[in-house]
């Protein structure tokens, strides 16, 4: 709709027209909520909310929500393995976690600059590689659907076995002590290198001082996930609305299908576990940059349902849906203090999956739809029950499953 | 060094514990295509309602269990009506549109109400969506995992609050220790046996492994042998056509949902009196019990059985080779990734293979 308004209306100028036109082409399709100037206008509202919440809240107050905004990376990577290609994965925080501990041993061992932003490709790495090795072994092996979950789970909980007996001293890699059941600390926080001409340069902007630290308690360190998330975000969308994402989507409607149209169904669920191991090792990396510690916690039983659970409530088929589910989600476990709080948790979950199935945030913007096109017919005053034969109005709608 | 009896003992405790983890889970996930991740909070009720019949209330544990049980089937039934099928919800909604609807009507007609709101009123009293509300969870294998997981959550949380942190434990019956706690004359034969063990163990835990061979079995005939089994593998397997030959598909599944849960309880009530009464207690069953069915594959009686055996014995093994525990659990799970991986139907899917393929032979 919105492709209308921007190209008839020519009073643009032409080079907004072709910016709004590409724009439209790389982050608007079937596969996303949200494929108007309307939803733009908001998004750039909330990223600019977001982006003050440091000033207007406080040091503290934004370093508490950068973790909501880690576990957002978190959903994001099991909403492109799930919602998007079907692969209902309970290990994203097997890579998650593989990444933390990664990051923590190679940044305990090389604690300078480089050293860390090394360790953080590294873990990176190290996620996605132990995905790649999962998925290799299960999708070339014919392990589908349900059993996909449990090996997923079983991995994970192997993980969490195995950390938790790692506190003996034979479990130190050069400086870094794995540290068994108590995790382990004191991981250092994310650095960027600059070389010292660059500070030079770069001096009347701020930058004072070689390394820039992102610190946790200053709120660089949210302003740097927020950044890293918008741009994820914004990445995801033009994934999934790319002809690669509707070859995700059609091996996720019907895999059969999909290979018998030509395509390697294999090496398409192999490569999106893969990349959504490794968006899950980004997540992994920020938390033990965050909380300078990880701990076999992030393997247990109870962690491994989170993001599931994020997903699923905001509604996994769309990124907005898993992106303001795992925020919003992770913000009211965590602000929800007191002994009723699991119990509104839990029932939260079961009024969402057989009232919502879909997920909240599509059903949120159906509702929304509709209210805006009763409110349109209603000033223009067409005739009731006229919108569901308007076959532009049937056009309009977005198709999310 | 590796004791034989030692290793026995452990393996027939292993054994014991999946299988029994796994039975009513076996019933629900295997044969109902629930993901129950609630499973172990349906064990955790079973212990809780032995142990407060028996402390509380004062009956024998003889008694406690069949209590116990019943609690939980009834318990099971009622998640059941309310979640899992969402009968209860969906006939509610029933009674609450026709209600809505008559208020709205009634609303719109008022002389008070301007004719455009009326319209709108009556606009949306027609809107009110005449389907039923929920969708049963049956084979929504994603779906029913999730709700159950808040049912999870709900039910370790609730006990929590309503018993607190943890509850007395029942007593052990029989004999808490074959060992030196025990004076020989009491069960001579067990006790011959471990006089020469280091190792003292729960004769009591050892024994379950054939309540849990027991538990199998009665299993085995209820499916198979009984007319309820027979509707039962019929609704499951094609409820359509189980329909149509008249049989109330709905009340099958309510019935064999209870069963499952009414087994959770058994393994509840019978691990009782050996594990700490907490309100989380059930995760500790969950993951063996999932990993038990579904190595089992299809075949509910002999793959559980296959699965308990075969990932009892591993971890049995393992344990007593490196001494530890930790050891154990990690070989089970990685035998449990390989098996999953090369016989995707599970044991006994794989044994159906070997036997058609043996028969195609002769």
């Amino acid at each position: 709709m919105a492709a209308e308004t921007a190209g008839s209306g020519s009073a643009l100028p032409r080079p907004v027209v072709a910016v709004v036109r590409a724009w439209q082409r790389i982050f608007h399709g079937p596969n996303t909520i949200g494929n108007s100037w309307q939803f733009w206008a908001g998004f750039a509202l909330a990223v600019a909310a977001l982006f003050s919440y440091p000033v207007l809240a406080g040091g503290y107050q934004a370093s508490r929500f950068a973790l909501f905004i880690v576990y957002a990376f978190l959903g994001l990577s099991l909403s492109v393995v799930w919602g998007y290609a079907g692969i209902l994965s309970f290990g994203q925080v097997a890579f998650f976690g593989v990444s933390g501990y990664t990051f923590g041993v190679v940044a305990l061992n090389f604690d300078t600059p480089f050293g860390i932003l090394g360790a953080f490709a590294g873990a990176v790495v190290a996620g996605a590689a132990l995905s790649f090795v999962l998925g290799y072994f299960m999708f070339y092996g014919g392990v589908r659907d349900v059993y996909v979950t449990i090996i997923t789970l079983v991995v994970t909980l192997v993980l969490e076995t195995f950390m938790s007996q790692t506190a003996g001293d034979e479990w130190t890699i050069g400086a870094a002590p794995l540290g068994g059941f108590n995790g382990m600390p004191g991981i250092p926080e994310l650095a960027v290198p600059v070389p010292g001409l660059l500070v030079q340069l770069l001096g009347p902007l701020g930058v004072e001082s070689a390394p820039i630290v992102l610190g946790a308690g200053d709120g660089t360190f949210y302003r740097f996930a927020l950044a890293l998330l918008v741009l994820t975000y914004l990445g995801l969308r033009a994934l999934v609305n790319s002809d690669y994402g509707r070859v995700m989507v059609a091996v996720r409607e019907d895999e059969d299908r999909t290979r018998m149209f030509g395509y390697d169904v294999e090496r398409v669920k192999l490569a999106v576990f893969t990349f959504g191991g490794a968006l899950a090792g980004l997540a992994g990396v920020l938390y033990a940059a965050w909380g300078n510690y990880v701990s076999p916690g992030v393997y247990a039983l109870t962690f491994a349902s989170l993001p599931v659970i994020w997903v699923s409530v905001g509604g996994r088929k769309s990124l907005l849906g898993a992106l303001v589910g795992s925020i919003a989600l992770a913000f009211a476990s965590n602000s929800l203090v007191g002994e009723w709080a699991f119990v509104i948790i839990g029932a939260l979950l079961l009024v969402v999956v057989l009232f919502l199935p879909r997920g909240f945030v599509p059903a949120v913007r159906d509702m929304a739809l509709f209210a805006w096109r009763t409110a349109r017919r209603y000033r223009s005053g067409e005739p009731e029950g006229s919108v569901s034969e308007n076959p532009e109005a049937a056009a309009d709608a977005e198709v999310t499953d | 060094m590796v004791n034989g009896v030692n290793l026995l003992f452990q393996f027939l405790d292993n054994f014991a514990f999946i299988v029994l983890a796994a039975a009513g889970l076996a019933i629900i996930f295997g044969i109902m295509g629930v993901i129950n991740l609630a499973h172990g909070e349906f064990i955790m009720v079973g212990a809780y309602a032995t142990t407060l019949a028996n402390i509380r209330y004062g009956l024998p544990l003889i008694v406690a269990v069949p209590v116990a049980m019943f609690v939980t089937a009834l318990f099971g039934l009622v998640v059941e009506r309310t979640i899992i099928s969402g009968a209860a919800p969906n006939w509610l909604w029933k009674y609450v549109r026709m209600g809505l609807a008559g208020g709205l009507g009634r609303l719109a007609a008022l002389d008070a109400v301007p004719g455009r709101v009326a319209g709108g009123l009556e606009a949306a009293a027609e809107r009110l969506p005449e389907q039923p509300l929920v969708e049963p969870l049956y084979d929504r294998l994603a779906d029913s995992m999730v709700a159950t997981w808040g049912l999870s959550l709900i039910l370790v949380q609730g006990v929590r609050i309503w018993f607190g942190n943890s509850l007395d434990q029942v007593g052990t019956p029989v004999v808490p220790f074959v060992g030196e706690t025990v004076s020989p004359g009491e069960i001579p034969v067990l006790n011959l046996i471990v006089t020469n063990s280091e190792f003292s163990y729960s004769a009591y835990r050892v024994s379950l492994a054939v309540i849990a061979l027991g538990v199998l079995a009665v299993v085995y005939v209820l499916f198979t042998k009984t007319d309820f089994g027979m509707r039962a593998r019929a609704t499951i397997q094609d409820e359509d056509t189980a329909r149509a030959l008249g049989v109330d598909t709905g009340r099958t599944y309510m019935a064999t949902f209870a069963i499952g849960s009414a087994l959770a309880g058994l393994t509840g009530a019978l691990y009782a009196p050996t594990i700490t009464m907490v309100p989380d207690m059930g995760t500790g069953f969950l993951v063996e019990s999932f990993v038990a069915v579904v190595v089992g594959g299809p075949s509910v009686v002999l793959g559980t059985t296959m699965a308990g055996g075969f990932l009892g014995a591993i971890s049995a093994t393992v344990t007593n080779l490196m001494g530890s525990t930790f050891y154990g659990r990690i070989a089970l799970l990685l035998t449990a990734i390989v098996l999953i991986r090369f016989l995707p139907s599970g044991i006994s899917g794989f044994v159906r293979t070997i036997r058609e393929r043996r028969q195609e032979a002769t």
